[in-house]
């Protein structure tokens, strides 16, 4: 890892410069961080992969606070990416304060955001990508982990079609995909067509037929070398998101697939065998425990982003961040099939110092320019910290189960527990553009019923289960629902059924009885003909009416067991 | 918003929970909590006439770790066996061991080709799967896997 402590002293030498608290011009625009460091590398071997995940149709630069509660329990406890905050900065030798630390962690967020600048742009990772393949253009491989086509307004009323276009223009190699899913089957195939690389999912099979839908493997030669590419969706995308916009694929981890395609592409002369997985990085450390002759995990869908690699048996897994903010690079010396050496470096795409690409810049600015009138409308100014990510409810999420409540005048909301969606800092203004980049999805509508307290608990397990079930394969990789109007204890390390406890209604401060009703609002339900007022819409009026937005973090979650 | 404000609609807790994000399939309301790993066990006794059956990974099964339908959950169930009149599976039991009835279906088998069968079945919420396999001997073995019946939605 020498490339990482050349960066790191290029920043620490950044922190000495500014010391603490000092609130001076951007460490960017002192140079202090340049291009040139983000790119600088000892090449390896005759491979690189180049790669990126879940940018979530982001395009341009801004602030993502990376988690502060990211919980493991049994065999991941503790380990990577369960790590947070200090912690984390001091098991990959990270100095607080530091860009690094900005890039990787929660810690002091918002300062080093002022310092540091926004984060991603795709037009700023075009400029990373091209310098690389300048120097390695027939060794160098770009992949795409999935989770692309969704998540902004440009792509919701394109339909994800913006983010082919983009992905066309940067050159990708090869993708596998989740939330395209939520485009419909039939929107799916229009766009695979549109695509000029393979769309791998080689654990989707049609229920009638059981067979494969999609391909599974991609060949390629780089550096002499015959590389396979397999293709893994995110397993259970019927289950997290609405199985009727695809009722006639099925999916699941099929491990014993995954070890035929390896197996097959072994038998077909590859000398390097790469996962590009939308599984989600637990679930791929256990898959990578159990599926023979894997070289590369480029994993996906949990959004984190790990500065090192993380090795299993011979398998080496990459965690490349989400949103855009990060670009992987592994160099491999292959030799007689195994990877003899690698070098890798995960570079935060620090847009102040990154020049950005003119012609992927054009293309982007081609694709906003048409909604510029409604992505650009201010809606208000955040006095706050808003963000979303974390296993349980962050500030983004409180506003937002704060609107339903409001407008739809409930006693208790409900919110999904995505890992996508941005972060605000405080004095931000609040534009449509980061409305949609917390709800820009297919089925947006906000219900409004009743249910009784056993309910409500029922959730709340349901979803515990999917994030703490000591097994990953039993997850689903998504974050804790979360909820406003009510508090509650949460044991991470009891079973389902009775991690949940201490259920309280937050305007009366009475406990939830299990057989009292309560009027209830969420949106997000995967279940066809949901009625309701599109989320996006009754956030944006909320804010409007507010004009001022405030939001502590939220201390009616008691955790424990953690 | 106001358009839809009224819109407050009194539904059964299986509705409820449909319209809470929640993909939410046959999550067993059936009363099923004195069903049934009791009555799998009986059955499954009455089968080895009382012997204890060994577990054996002899028998191989695939079904989803985390249903997509609950209704209608595929299981493949595969036997090594070399299926000679000398040795061979005679059936394969499947017990859904949460369900209100536990004994799913009963695979008759005859010495010949591979013992590999492949069905749909219907679990009513997460539990274990068990499977026997009565060899010619007599002897019985048993594998078993857990099926999760979520709720769904909520997936970042």
């Amino acid at each position: 890892m020498l490339t990482r402590r050349d960066f790191l002293q290029v920043t620490a030498a950044t922190a000495a410069l500014l010391g603490t608290g000092v609130n001076i011009a951007r460490a960017a625009s002192n140079q202090a961080i340049t291009q040139d460091d983000l790119l600088k590398f000892n090449s390896v071997g005759q491979v690189t992969l180049l790669n990126f995940t879940d940018i979530h149709a982001q395009l341009m630069p801004l602030y993502f606070r990376e988690p502060s509660v990211n919980l493991g329990v049994g065999e991941v406890y503790g380990l990577p990416p369960h790590l947070t905050g200090k912690e984390f900065l001091k098991k990959f030798d990270l100095m607080a304060g530091t860009a690094d630390a900005y890039a990787f962690s929660s810690v002091d967020f918002s300062h080093l955001a002022g310092e540091y600048g926004r984060i991603g742009g795709l037009a700023h990772m075009a400029t990373l990508i091209k310098a690389i393949r300048a120097q390695r253009e027939p060794n160098t491989l770009l992949i795409d982990c999935g989770d692309t086509w969704q998540g902004s307004y440009t792509s919701l009323a394109t339909r994800g079609e913006d983010m082919v276009d983009a992905m066309n223009a940067l050159g990708v190699d090869v993708m596998v995909p989740h939330w395209e899913f939520t485009y419909g089957a039939e929107r799916v195939q229009e766009l695979i067509s549109k695509l000029n690389f393979p769309f791998l999912a080689g654990n989707v099979i049609d229920n009638q037929w059981q067979e494969k839908v999609f391909d599974s493997t991609a060949h390629f030669e780089r550096g002499g070398v015959k590389v396979a590419v397999i293709g893994q969706a995110f397993p259970y995308t019927p289950v997290a998101n609405p199985r009727y916009m695809i009722p006639d694929w099925s999916f699941g981890i099929r491990d014993e697939m995954v070890q035929a395609s390896v197996d097959k592409a072994r038998a077909e002369g590859a000398e390097l065998v790469v996962l590009a997985s939308h599984n989600g990085f637990d679930v791929d450390r256990k898959l990578a425990s159990r599926v023979n002759g894997i070289d590369v995990i480029l994993t996906g869908h949990t959004h984190d982003a790990i500065p090192g690699i993380i090795e299993v048996g011979n398998t080496l897994l990459v965690a490349t961040g989400s949103h855009g903010k990060f670009l992987g690079r592994l160099d491999l010396d292959v030799q007689n099939g195994k990877v003899k050496n690698y070098n890798y470096k995960l570079m935060p795409i620090f847009s102040d110092v990154i020049k950005p690409d003119a012609e992927i810049q054009a293309v982007v600015d081609a694709i906003r320019a048409p909604h510029q009138k409604i992505i650009g409308e201010k809606l208000g100014t955040t006095e706050s910290l808003l963000y979303r990510r974390g296993n349980f409810n962050g500030t983004f999420d409180d506003l937002i189960c704060n609107a339903i409540i409001e407008e739809r005048e409930t006693q208790i909301s409900l919110s999904p527990g995505f890992r996508w969606g941005a972060s605000l800092i405080p004095g931000q203004d609040i534009t449509m553009d980061d409305i949609y980049t917390q709800t820009a999805i297919t089925y947006p509508n906000v219900y409004r019923s009743e249910m009784t307290g056993e309910t409500i608990k029922l959730i709340l397990e349901d979803v515990a289960d999917n994030l703490f079930n000591p097994d990953p394969y039993y997850q689903q990789g998504g974050d804790m629902v979360r909820v406003g109007g009510m508090g509650y204890r949460i044991d991470i390390q009891k079973s389902i059924g009775s991690r949940i406890s201490e259920m309280t209604l937050l305007s009366t401060g009475e406990a939830i009885d299990a057989s009292k009703k309560y009027t209830v609002g969420g949106w997000a339900s995967v279940n066809e003909g949901t009625e309701g007022p599109p989320i996006y819409d009754l956030l944006a009026d909320h804010i409007r009416k507010k004009k001022v937005i405030d939001v502590q973090p939220n201390t009616n979650i008691k955790v424990v067991g953690a | 918003m106001s358009n839809t404000n009224s819109q407050l609609v009194r539904m059964d807790r299986r509705t409820a929970l449909k319209a809470a994000g929640a993909g939410f399939v046959a999550l067993g309301f059936a009363s099923t909590a004195h069903a049934s790993p009791e009555a799998a066990a009986e059955a499954l006794a009455k089968l080895s006439g009382g012997a204890a059956a060994a577990t054996s990974d002899k028998i191989t099964i695939s079904l989803p770790e985390i249903a997509e339908n609950g209704a209608t959950v595929p299981v493949g169930i595969t036997v090594d066996s070399p299926m000679t009149a000398a040795s061979y599976v005679k059936q394969i039991h499947v017990f859904a061991e949460g369900n209100p009835s536990p004994e799913t279906i009963t695979f008759n088998l005859t010495p010949t080709g591979t013992a590999d069968v492949n069905t749909r079945i219907r679990l009513s919420k997460t539990q274990n799967v068990l499977v026997a396999a009565v060899m010619n001997d007599g002897s019985v073995l048993t594998n078993k896997k857990e099926v999760k019946v979520t709720i769904g939605g909520c997936g970042g």
